[in-house]
């Protein structure tokens, strides 16, 4: 089962390591890994995606939060939330056509005469659908930030 | 609080100082060497070198184990850091408090590839509880505050602080200060057990008909032991403690089962598969305990008090899981009780006793094997213990190294104090007896001190002879001397067709007592069952001097109980003939 996990961590060297360190050091998988300051430049917010039955999602937010560097945690799954995905994806000029892009919710970011960049937003199975549906257009390099997401309720990862 | 101006290295010291630091273990080389000059020019922390950093951590562990106070080693960087790397794991896996000060490369060399650099806090990181690289001097005093506040409090363990050498270099000072308080926005281990969970406890225990209270390290290192005592006796109920909580309840209690899991006793891996109620105090469900965690306890519901969330529910889900310190909660439930102690029955649980008794008759271990004077046969390993705890009048402190002799001690030598026994249960290190028992010695100068040890475990960190002599250490080396890795081979033995693939050594075992007399202390040799005692008695007589007595056993003989891998707790070897399955 895939689940989102976000946590807040001290904005210092090492802290990341740590946490992906915990990953690869207790078997657990990571899917995806966003993370970027926060407007509290002393905190990082990271955002990772896993998969686990819930006992292991349980075990991966007990052991985030002993962490030292790690202030709080959150597992997204746990209530309703929304998750966003950026991604990119380059083609040369002539083998994607506008009504595709359009159709696909695409956002033309960058073109010249020989390509095009489209920027696609959506969430992370949205996206993986969208990759579906542009195979026929050969696509020459693709790009995903890997999903960042915030709960729809009043609870808020903050300190 | 006054100001002065001084160095990196001397605020090292200072801060160490402060918290009440006496004595650290340690290994000079060039990263370390402005600190070492700070040692040197101050009088407050004297400083006890070891002769391979392995033996400065396991020394500071067994310190640390011993009296409840943090242990600090002070290594060099590059292989002085990579040697800590055991000692730091082994500390690790038992959550002791220690704190490890490494010597690093000047800041504007590390990640050059430089002499003797190694990237510390990357190699070390999955086996700390924190660790912290120091980037300017003045930051020395609050990280130093930070490391012992995070090795003491919550699930100790083991802090690093890499200190590269331009920080601690005297031409640079600065104010002094020492923080006096301390706060760590994302570290705030709790202590209290949440009222309600305290309550269903309290609910459950009263319930119980065929309980067992399953003690663990935490209760030692939270110096829980007279409140599991005062529970244990306020219920009537019977107790088992881990290879790490031997000790917490007293071992030569009737009502003690002894120790459980792998080479637990018949009685109390019998009592836990068969309960009805298990009462989970600082320890965490690990392999050797449960063996196979689905066929564990299914009869019984589970309580289970632990200062660390993530050990609740990670193997056994648990019916009634407290966060807390064990003494905390264990207070709160003894409070509880108070209040309900009409509601005490101790009349229900006599058949649960009878049956654990009728257990015990069965296949309990036997105590007096020194009465049976086998002659002309073999000493066996678990004579010499005995031996060891009636020569000792059960008082010594006793570190183990890891394997066979390790189980002999533990199951052997009745605890029946906290703190007395120092093994490396965790992490099962050989090589940590002799370290760990300098700490110990250290600790406590006027005390027993005894590693139990044999002849493979010994020579992983036989140097510190050397450091014993040096600071007059008198411990009682007792090694069970079976000329083989005893462990291994008995598993070769059961599962591997009896193949001692690499367990032996073909005649290449050094002479121990000569090579303990050339370290410069006694050496004393025993063959015969006829003179254990009498060597023994020799052997503690020797107030003032290291003996190493050297043992030589039944090479034959096994450990058992030992629990069938894969199978439940009720399923044991209990010989090499008899088994409790079909």
């Amino acid at each position: 089962m895939k689940r989102t996990v976000a946590l807040l961590m001290e904005n210092q060297s090492g802290a990341l390591s740590r946490v992906v360190g915990l990953f690869s050091q207790r078997g657990y998988n990571i899917e995806s890994l966003i993370v970027a300051a926060t407007e509290d430049p002393s905190l990082s917010r990271l955002t990772m995606t896993t998969t686990g039955d819930e006992k292991v999602i349980e075990q991966i937010t007990k052991q985030l939060n002993k962490l030292i560097d790690v202030v709080k945690v959150l597992d997204l799954g746990e209530s309703d939330y929304v998750e966003r995905e950026l991604m990119l994806v380059k083609f040369a000029n002539e083998s994607i056509t506008r009504e595709t892009i359009k159709e696909l919710n695409g956002e033309i970011v960058f073109e010249n005469n020989e390509l095009l960049t489209i920027q696609f937003v959506g969430s992370s199975e949205e996206l993986d659908q969208v990759l579906k549906n542009l195979a026929a257009s050969h696509p020459l390099e693709i790009v995903r930030t890997g999903a960042s997401g915030i709960s729809s309720n009043l609870k808020t990862l903050t300190i | 609080m006054s100001k002065e101006q001084i160095s990196g290295a001397d605020a090292l010291l200072r801060s160490l100082h402060e918290e009440g630091v006496e004595l650290v273990f340690g290994y000079p080389g060039g990263a370390a060497l402005h600190i070492y000059d700070a040692i040197f020019n101050q009088e407050h922390v004297d400083h006890i070198l070891v002769r391979h950093e392995q033996g400065a951590v396991h020394a500071a562990d067994g310190y640390a184990r011993s009296s409840g106070k943090p242990g600090v080693a002070i290594v060099t960087s590059g292989p002085g850091a990579t040697n800590a790397i055991t000692g730091l794991a082994t500390a690790y896996m038992d959550s002791t408090p220690i704190v490890v000060i490494s010597g690093q490369v000047r800041t504007n060399l590390i990640g050059t590839d430089s002499f003797q650099e190694t990237d510390m806090i990357g190699v070390s990181r999955p086996i700390v509880k924190h660790s912290f690289l120091v980037q300017k001097a003045e930051d020395i005093p609050l990280i130093v505050k930070k490391a012992f506040h995070i090795a003491t409090t919550g699930r100790p363990g083991p802090v690093v602080i890499d200190v590269p050498k331009d920080v601690t270099d005297p031409a640079h000072t600065f104010n002094f200060e020492y923080p006096k308080e301390i706060d760590i926005r994302s570290y705030k281990p709790v202590k209290e057990g949440h009222s309600g969970q305290i309550k269903r406890a309290v609910k459950l225990l009263l319930r119980a008909k065929k309980p067992v209270i399953y003690s663990g390290g935490g209760v030692i290192q939270d110096n829980a032991s007279s409140e599991l005592i005062k529970l244990a006796k306020l219920l009537d109920f019977p107790v088992t403690n881990t290879l790490m909580g031997l000790g917490a309840y007293p071992g030569s209690d009737p009502k003690f089962l002894g120790m459980l899991g792998m080479h637990g006793t018949y009685e109390a891996n019998m009592a836990m598969h068969n309960c009805d109620l298990i009462l989970a105090v600082g320890a965490r469900f690990d392999d050797r305990i449960t063996n196979n965690p689905d066929k564990f306890s299914l009869g019984a519901k589970k309580i289970h008090i632990d200062i660390d969330p993530a050990s609740l529910s990670k193997i056994i889900d648990i019916d009634v899981p407290i966060v807390g310190s064990a003494k905390e909660c264990l207070n709160q439930i003894n409070k509880e009780l108070g209040v309900k102690s009409n509601k005490i029955d101790h009349e229900k649980l006599e058949p649960w006793h009878q049956q654990i008794s009728a257990w015990k008759e069965a296949h309990g271990l036997n105590h007096r094997l020194l009465e049976k004077k086998p002659s002309g046969k073999k000493i066996l390993p678990q004579q010499v213990i005995q031996s060891l705890y009636k020569e000792t009048k059960g008082e010594a402190f006793i570190t183990s190294d890891v394997g066979q002799h390790q189980m002999f001690a533990a199951q052997y030598y009745f605890f029946n104090k906290p703190r007395q026994w120092i093994n490396s249960g965790g992490l099962g290190t050989m090589g940590f007896g002799l370290p760990s028992a300098m700490g110990v010695q250290i600790a406590f100068p006027e005390s027993d001190v005894a590693c139990v040890t044999g002849e493979g475990s010994i020579q992983m960190c036989i140097q510190e002879l050397s450091t014993c002599l040096q600071y007059g250490l008198p411990i009682k080396i007792i090694n069970l001397n079976n000329a083989a890795l005893g462990m291994v081979k008995q598993w070769q033995d059961m599962q591997y067709g009896g193949r001692h693939s690499s367990s032996t050594y073909e005649d290449s075992l050094p002479d121990f007592v000569a090579l303990a007399e050339s370290y410069g202390h006694i050496g004393l040799k025993v063959k015969k069952y006829e003179d254990l005692e009498s060597a023994m008695k020799e052997c503690f007589a020797k107030k003032d001097k290291l003996v190493f007595l050297d043992v030589d056993v039944d090479p034959e003989e096994h450990v058992y109980p030992m629990l069938e891998a894969g199978m439940s707790m009720e399923d044991m070897h209990l010989s090499k003939e008899i088994k409790t399955w079909k």
